[in-house]
């Protein structure tokens, strides 16, 4: 049994359709870890545990029926679904997220719904409204956020796999801290339909996996090759995804951005790994070459108006009126007020008003025009870098996991967490974190990103230098499981 | 940097009730906050196009053909409080009445 705890999500798959494994078998193996959690990584777990192979459409599915450890953010019909959120206590959706259809379609049934920063806004997990997920590498410290309990679920071998949602880095800064890859898509590649809004313009799903492998596999399905109806904002996904089998990084030409890796708010320790990455690309046949963002530095500060700006729009739909909590009594008015004081917590609350202030009369033109223009300009330097290199790397934290608590207390420093990853974001491309190797025995992640759309050249890329890397990702292998109590 | 009087006009349009305590608190940390972004007040930007979505998109259409909505009974099952026809709430009017 533990044996099959240790496989990647793709090996065990390949274990199913081989005869070796059947689905109910790795199912229940890690229902059972799941229902042990004590690292708080999962919200839900279904009282009857799905038919792993009741979703699919074909006998033979391609993922096999290795199930799926889901964020909280995404609607599953008759599922709680909060989003971290108390204002969402006891919702059960009417109807299912599209990835979350697509992946079980392929036979990766729901193992359960995993915890996260409310609405997914931040950096640490630590503001769920139901309770804080600990790093399984160091249970005192953070797996990251937003989609802290997606990341804590695989590194501690509680799940398989698992997906989360990306606005400014809440996929691949929780993969980086939890030594695991992440992989933000291209906006517009995998649906969004039933994937409660935080800020739309921004916001997507991906995989967050032990291996690149696994990563690819997961998002094959995903974009699978076809735009959702439901989603306006989809696109067709101009070829289908490659399983990486890369070895090298045989002519790709490679730029480091200075803006982002020698920035201040770099540790040393993040900066050295980093450093040594830069050298393994260029044993790889990779060509190093500096290259400029020179707006990238402002990132943080417009992505900070814009994405609060989209969450005030987008959270006015917690009235108390349709679904969730309600509270207060009286008028109208005092319905929508209390229920929205109660139901969200301090972050969110946070958010809501600098988002409401960046858009309200007066405000409006100093703070979100402008943001939407430092937007145009980072889109720009990153079209004119991809005309001299093909891909661009970074850290992808300027951190590893920092302690619970560490940050609650000064949203700005928490707020730094995104520094590397929002460029991307605002520009719309395609970035994976894959574990580059250890600063203080905890893990820290490259950042990879391409032009739009080049997700198999990344992945190519990263499966590549993990084999370079030789980072271990499975469970077994972290300090915390070789060590109980460490 | 934010006042109080901003902040409870703000927390008036986000149709959010806050206590004294975070009042304060609120236009602490928007002050902080804002400092930090205002950085961007900075920068030449007066012949830059603002980017409000990444894919270049325009008018997504389906074809206008009439099919089943989410039915009635199910989409008001998560109501706190609803009718058979729809979600109850107290009168806007109730504002007035109570001086409040």
């Amino acid at each position: 049994m533990s044996e099959l705890l240790e496989l990647t999500a793709a090996r065990a798959a390949e274990c199913v359709r081989a005869g070796e494994l059947s689905p109910a078998e790795i199912f229940s193996a890690y229902r059972e870890r799941a229902e042990a959690d004590d690292l708080g990584a999962f919200l839900w777990l279904p009282e009857e545990p799905p038919r792993p192979a009741a979703a699919t459409t074909s006998a033979d599915p391609p993922l096999g029926g290795v199930p799926l450890a889901v964020k909280d953010i995404f609607c599953v019909e008759g599922a709680p679904t909060t989003a971290g959120s108390r204002i969402l206590d006891g919702y059960r959706p009417p109807y299912t997220a599209t990835p979350v259809e697509r992946l079980a379609a392929a036979g990766a049934p729901m193992l359960g719904k995993t915890n996260m920063d409310e609405f997914a806004m931040g950096s640490s997990n630590e503001n769920s409204a139901y309770m804080p997920v600990r790093n399984p590498w160091s249970p005192d410290r953070v797996p990251g956020g937003s989609s802290g309990g997606s990341a804590a679920a695989v590194a501690a071998g509680l799940a398989p796999w698992s997906i989360g949602t990306d606005t400014g880095g809440s996929i691949r800064q929780p993969a980086s801290l939890c030594g695991l890859v992440g992989l933000k898509p291209t906006y517009g590649a995998v649906s969004r339909y039933g994937m409660i809004a935080f800020a739309s313009s921004l916001d997507q799903c991906g995989p967050i996996t032990r291996d690149v492998t696994d990563a690819a596999l997961l998002l094959r399905h995903l974009v699978a090759g076809r735009r959702d109806p439901c989603d306006s904002t989809s696109v067709d996904f101009p070829e289908e995804i490659e399983l990486p089998s890369s070895h090298d990084l045989g002519g790709l030409r490679v730029g480091v951005v200075p803006e982002l890796s020698e920035a201040a708010t770099i540790d040393a320790g993040v900066k050295a790994v980093f450093d040594a990455a830069l050298e393994r690309i260029e044993e790889l046949g990779g060509g190093v070459e500096e290259i400029s963002l020179p707006h990238s530095e402002h990132g943080l500060s417009a992505y900070y108006v814009l994405a609060p700006a989209e969450a005030s729009a987008n959270l006015s739909r917690y009235d108390g009126v349709r679904f969730g909590l309600r509270s207060g009594d009286g008028d109208l008015l005092s319905l929508y007020e209390r229920t929205r004081a109660e139901g969200f917590g301090d972050e969110v609350k946070r958010r809501i008003m600098l988002g409401t202030y960046a858009l309200s009369s007066g405000y409006y033109e100093a703070y979100y025009g402008r943001a939407q223009r430092v937007r145009t300009k980072i889109a720009e330097d990153f079209r004119a870098a991809f005309e001299r290199v093909d891909l661009v790397v970074t850290p992808t934290s300027p951190s590893v996991a920092f302690r619970l608590g560490e940050r609650t207390a000064d949203p700005m420093a928490m707020y730094m967490s995104d520094y590397c990853t929002v460029p991307m974001s605002l520009a719309g491309l395609p970035a994976v974190s894959i574990p580059a190797g250890l600063s203080e025995d905890l893990p820290v992640g490259l950042q990879i990103t391409g032009p739009a759309f080049t997700e198999n050249r990344i992945l190519a890329a990263a499966h590549a230098l993990e084999r370079a890397f030789g980072f271990d990702s499975s469970p077994a292998r972290r300090p915390a499981a070789a060590a109980p109590g460490r | 940097m934010i006042d109080r009087e901003q902040v409870l006009h703000v927390a008036r349009l986000a149709r959010l009730e806050l206590t004294d305590a975070e009042v304060e608190r609120m236009a602490r940390e928007l002050s902080g906050i804002l400092d930090h972004l205002e950085r961007i007040v900075e920068l030449d930007l007066d012949h830059v196009e603002p980017t409000s979505h990444v894919v270049a998109l325009e008018n997504v259409l389906r074809p206008d053909e009439p099919r089943p909505s989410l039915a009635r009974e199910r989409a008001l099952a998560g109501a706190p409080d609803a009718t058979d026809s729809g979600f109850r709430v107290p009168s806007p009017g109730a504002a007035a009445a109570n001086g409040s």
